[in-house]
């Protein structure tokens, strides 16, 4: 019986403590968006890009005016790279902070998480990274700004078969990562549905740093090219070992690979390499220029994909508030659901029926150093 | 017939506050709640064999994911063609049967893992034991990322919300009764013997093994509970939830506490848990200062919060050292 | 056949990488009895290191690319590491075994930076903070603030997990949590011999190891200092009753074995150019096994179990299920440890009893 009591007590006691803690909800003249993403842990340097990207949009906004009359304020939670903790953020971001919309997160295994709880509470969330096509599915509530993996996949299988001729191609794909799996998966489908092979399919995690193993057994099937559709932080390694293994194939990959280390890491071993992406950093688009500029100055690094579709999905979300005329949630919802040729940074988007970016990949070549810009395909 | 009447009146105050709680505390304090008792099952659990048998395993977290990954894939998969059999009753009946029989599956594979990794391991001491279980974790958690029908990298989605404050909390309390009635038998003895002094303990004639194996099933049967109502309640399970690093909290939730003290082991898991969320202002600096803390507390007050408190009470129960 | 060559080069290859970092803790392990978990973080410490020394506008300036850039990289990233070690040593586990003035200052000091830099961004703010603390934490010893000084091996675990997410984290903060990329200070060429493709620069990184490992047994058992190390790891209070001056042997191991999990650091990084705050955990882990597998304490052992579990790592992957890569250090622990505990060359340069 004393036990017990002692742990009723220490139950009312955090209750009280917590219920006592000071509410961080806006002012009546703020609109309040959540932002998770993991800040710490081991995807903590994509959860920092796509941060980063959101706080220059959310700067942008307010120096010229905010929205609807209000300031915008992004309240950021850490996940730590944690399934239950992007769960336990997302909600208190509901209902301790009220915000009227989410932003987040990078990896579809946290989106995947959090999802549910702001579908049942009726908030708006917009993912400016996840792939996974369960994401959305999760509810009407849900929206993405990137390519799922289907479109991906496709887009790349299509240039390999389509555009290099490809018929023998292996696949090197990051086991760790819902992404790279996903993506892999679609690739592989449809090259065989366009008449090719897949000599060979290895795995590797995310993390890893020596990838000779695989490779020495790719170069045994001898293909034409091999697909990697991981993170550049793998990427590149894998490049250089790939060279110095003498295989002389091209590789080729997704948006995961769009970063400047990318080629600071596999250096001149990428010669040649072909990846899909939302955009170029050479875009001479006006628009495009600025943006990197602006980051470059503010955060001095070259801005990566994550960079540009967290601000992105910050920008969207503005553009749906202002055109919802209020900051209710439901009425927020409703515009993100009609945007329609938006465009940022990553491409002009459109979200279609079942809350997905719908827009052109551009597929880029890595050549003297710099990305080429070798042709747009159209969903 | 107290007993039973006590048991009674717990289940009602639960069951009483269930359907009102959200309300009263707001749904973040609820879902911080929840992962506070889950927390407390596993640390109690923990300390059976790391503080009262002096066993220091490092690999909870393998069991922990065991039965969270079981008592989901047996919900998911088994789950529909139960509820067509049982259909006759009300939907909140459906749901405890699916949820017992789910907490029912995971503890019986995670008491299964506890034997498979207890067995072996147990024959080492010390350091060696603890990195084994730390090995023996990892490689459940590589073992899940590549089974596919569990979702893999990509995770378990979809798996139905059955668990609540309710059923984790009735956990929490079965928990530690149970814990509690084994450390003050005859069985408890035999646990500390072993931890105090193995030697001497297998001297007088008690079978050090079969007692270390027993606390170590029991441990791992009770985190499988713990998954099985974590997995129920986030409706999602990845393996990153389930890495060493999990199971060091857990470590340090029972160190907070003090080793050897099952409510020291309750203190230590909302010490911990909800600690996390109040520095959330922290920001990354949240971890960093807590891993710094950790240390101090290491280093000035080893016995944890309650150490010294239940050592006298339990030196006093045994009579004299 | 040229396939399964290639492995077996690969595996090598892996295998040094492993082994560098098992040597430090399989000594560390051996005089002190403790699993330095921060082992791995110091590690990482010494690759980062060697970034910003090589990047440097000095070293940019006067250095090329060559055998001496890189001489002069490792030898600064390793004296910058042994200095991290000694001073964990001194901070975290010394005032586990015995009354240590300073660490409250210490460890507040560092608290204190976090808060001032949190308050406000500025290099000022972060000193004011470290001032703070440290005053702090000298009022506190003051007031008789005191560790417990008794000894625990599971207590000192627990503070070495602490002090490695410490590093981890600070890491993450301080050098920021995006990956690296490590120069190529040294010249590397790939040869063609037999059909087996062969990297210079990882057979200088083996050669290095190999080196580093006969240094290593020449000063444990060779030198006074050695002695006295395998004096301390018989029995500590023996040796202090001999007259050896126990803290500061201990504090000389740790630095020891700091500055070779820094020249780890250094050499893996040149093989495998990318860097992050995290990189240590997950080969410090495997590199234990290795340690283990060799027989804990022995040096040469170390090097064997690093390149055991690198050819087994490679071979698991080249033949069989890539995915299953990780899993196959520990079931290898196990194994072992159910096998033969001692390891492959158990019972070598100090007993473990």
């Amino acid at each position: 019986m004393k036990r017990r009591s002692w742990i009723q007590a220490s139950f009312l006691l955090c209750t009280t403590v917590l219920t006592s803690c000071s509410r961080d909800q806006g002012q009546g003249d703020e609109i309040l968006i959540g932002e998770y993403g993991s800040l710490t842990g081991t995807t903590a340097t994509f959860g920092i890009s796509t941060m980063n990207g959101i706080e220059m949009a959310l700067d942008e906004v307010n120096q010229s005016g905010g929205l609807l009359g209000k300031t915008v304020r992004v309240i950021v939670e850490d996940d730590q790279g944690r399934p239950e903790e992007a769960q336990t953020v997302v909600t208190k971001l509901i209902t301790r902070n009220r915000v009227v919309a989410l932003l987040g997160e990078v990896a579809s295994s946290r989106t995947l998480a959090a999802a549910p709880v702001a579908q049942q509470m009726g908030i708006p969330m917009v993912s400016p990274s996840s792939t996974n096509p369960a994401v959305t599915e999760v509810g009407d509530f849900i929206f993405r700004v990137c390519f799922i993996d289907p479109f991906q996949g496709l887009v790349m299988a299509k240039f390999a078969a389509q555009s290099l001729q490809l018929t023998d191609v292996a696949v090197l794909r990051d086991i760790k990562n819902d992404y790279s799996v996903g993506l892999a998966d679609v690739f592989v489908e449809n090259f065989r549905a366009l008449g090719g092979t897949i000599v060979a399919d290895e795995g590797y995690s995310e993390g890893d740093t020596d990838f000779s193993a695989q490779l020495t057994s790719i170069r045994a099937r001898r293909p034409q090219a091999i697909f990697v559709p991981g993170y550049y932080t793998e990427v590149g390694l894998i490049a250089r070992q790939a060279k110095s293994l003498g295989i002389e194939v091209p590789l080729l990959g997704g948006d995961g690979w769009d970063s400047p280390s990318l080629i600071e890491i596999g250096g001149a071993a990428l010669e040649g390499s072909y990846f899909s992406n939302h955009y170029s950093v050479d875009d001479p688009s006006p628009a495009i220029q600025k943006f990197v500029g602006d980051y470059r100055a503010r955060y001095g690094a070259t801005p990566d994909a994550l960079a540009g579709l967290g601000y992105d999905a910050a920008q969207i979300l503005f553009d749906a508030i202002r055109r919802a005329g209020s900051a209710d949630p439901t009425a927020i919802r409703d515009a993100l659901a009609q945007t329609k040729d938006f465009a940022g940074v990553t491409g002009v988007t459109t979200l279609d029926e079942n809350r997905n970016a719908v827009k052109p990949a551009v597929v880029l070549q890595v050549n003297d150093g710099k990305l080429a810009y070798v042709e747009t395909i159209n969903p | 017939m107290r007993r039973g009447l006590l048991w009674l009146g717990a289940v009602l105050v639960l069951a009483a506050l269930e359907p009102n709680l959200r309300g009263l505390i707001g749904a973040y304090n609820y879902q911080i709640l929840v992962l506070v008792g889950v927390n407390i099952i596993l640390a109690v659990s923990l300390n059976l064999i790391n503080g009262f048998t002096g066993q220091f395993s490092i690999g909870h977290a393998g069991f922990y994911a065991v039965g969270a990954y079981t008592s989901a894939a047996l919900v998911f998969y088994a789950g529909p063609s139960v509820r067509v059999l049982i259909s006759s009753l009300p939907t909140v009946a459906q749901d405890a049967v699916l949820l017992l029989m789910g907490l029912l599956g995971a503890a019986l594979v995670a008491g299964l893992a506890g034997l498979a990794v207890g067995i072996p391991s147990l024959r080492l001491r010390g350091d060696y034991l603890a990195i084994v279980t730390l090995g023996f974790g990892e490689i459940i958690r590589v073992l899940i990322l590549n089974i596919d029908a569990i979702g893999g990298a990509r995770g378990f989605a979809g798996i139905p919300q059955l668990s609540n404050f309710f059923w984790v909390y009735l956990f929490v309390l079965i928990t530690i009764a149970t814990v509690h009635n084994l450390v003050s038998s005859s069985y408890g003895r035999a646990f500390v013997s072993i931890r105090d002094d193995e030697i001497a303990a297998e001297a007088m004639g008690v079978d050090t093994t079969r007692f270390k194996v027993m606390s170590f099933v029991i441990s791992s049967m009770f985190a499988g509970i713990a998954g099985g109502l974590f997995g129920h309640f986030t409706m999602y399970l990845h393996p990153n939830s389930f890495t060493f690093v999990a199971s060091f909290y857990v470590i340090i939730m029972i160190v907070i506490g003090g080793l050897g003290s099952i409510e020291g082991a309750v203190l230590g898991a909302v010490v911990f848990t909800v600690g996390l969320e109040v520095f959330r202002g922290f920001g990354a600096f949240r971890l960093i200062n807590f891993s710094v803390l950790l240390v101090l507390i290491m280093i000035y007050r080893p016995e944890g919060l309650l150490g010294s408190w239940t050592l006298i009470k339990r030196r006093k129960q045994a009579g004299a050292t | 056949m040229e396939t399964f060559l290639q492995q077996l080069v690969n595996g090598i290859s892996q295998g040094s990488a492993y082994a560098l970092i098992a040597l430090g803790y399989t000594m560390v392990y051996g005089v002190l009895k403790l699993i330095n978990f921060a082992h791995s973080d110091v590690y990482m410490f010494g690759a980062f290191m060697g970034f910003y020394i090589a990047n440097s506008s000095w070293f940019q300036a006067t250095m090329g690319t060559s055998v001496l850039s890189g001489v002069v990289v490792l030898l600064g990233a390793m004296v910058l590491a042994s200095m991290l070690g000694i001073l964990i040593e001194r901070f975290a586990y010394r005032p586990g075994r015995s009354p240590s003035p300073g660490t409250l200052a210490f460890w507040f000091g560092i608290l204190g930076a976090g808060f001032g830099y949190l308050l406000g961004k500025t290099p000022g703010a972060v000193a004011a903070g470290v001032l703070a603390g440290i005053v702090v934490g000298v009022i506190l010893e003051k007031w008789g603030v005191r560790p417990r000084a008794q000894s625990s091996s599971l207590k000192i675990l627990i503070i070495a997990i602490g002090v490695s997410f410490f590093l981890e984290n600070s890491g993450q903060q301080v050098f920021g949590a995006d990956p690296k990329f490590f120069p190529q200070i040294i010249p590397t060429k790939v040869l063609n011999v037999a059909g087996l493709s062969l990297d210079s620069q990882k057979l200088t990184v083996l050669g290095v190891a190999i080196v580093l490992m006969v240094l290593l047994n020449v000063i444990v058992n060779y030198t006074k200092t050695g002695k006295a190390m395998r004096a301390v790891s018989f029995n500590l209070d023996a040796a202090r009753l001999m007259g050896i001056n126990t803290d500061r042997i201990i504090a000389f191991t740790f630095g020891l074995g700091s500055a070779l999990a820094g020249a780890g650091g250094i050499l893996v990084s040149l093989m495998y150019p990318k860097i992050d705050p995290l990189m240590g955990i997950l080969p410090g882990l495997k590199a234990f096994v290795a340690a283990v597998l060799g027989g804990i304490g022995n040096i040469t052992g170390a090097m064997f179990g690093g390149l055991i579990i690198g050819l087994a790592e490679v071979m698991a992957v080249g033949y069989g299920q890539s995915t299953y890569r990780d899993a196959i250090a520990f079931v290898i622990l196990v194994l072992i440890l159910l096998i033969k505990p001692t390891g492959i060359m158990g019972k070598g340069m100090v007993e473990k009893v």
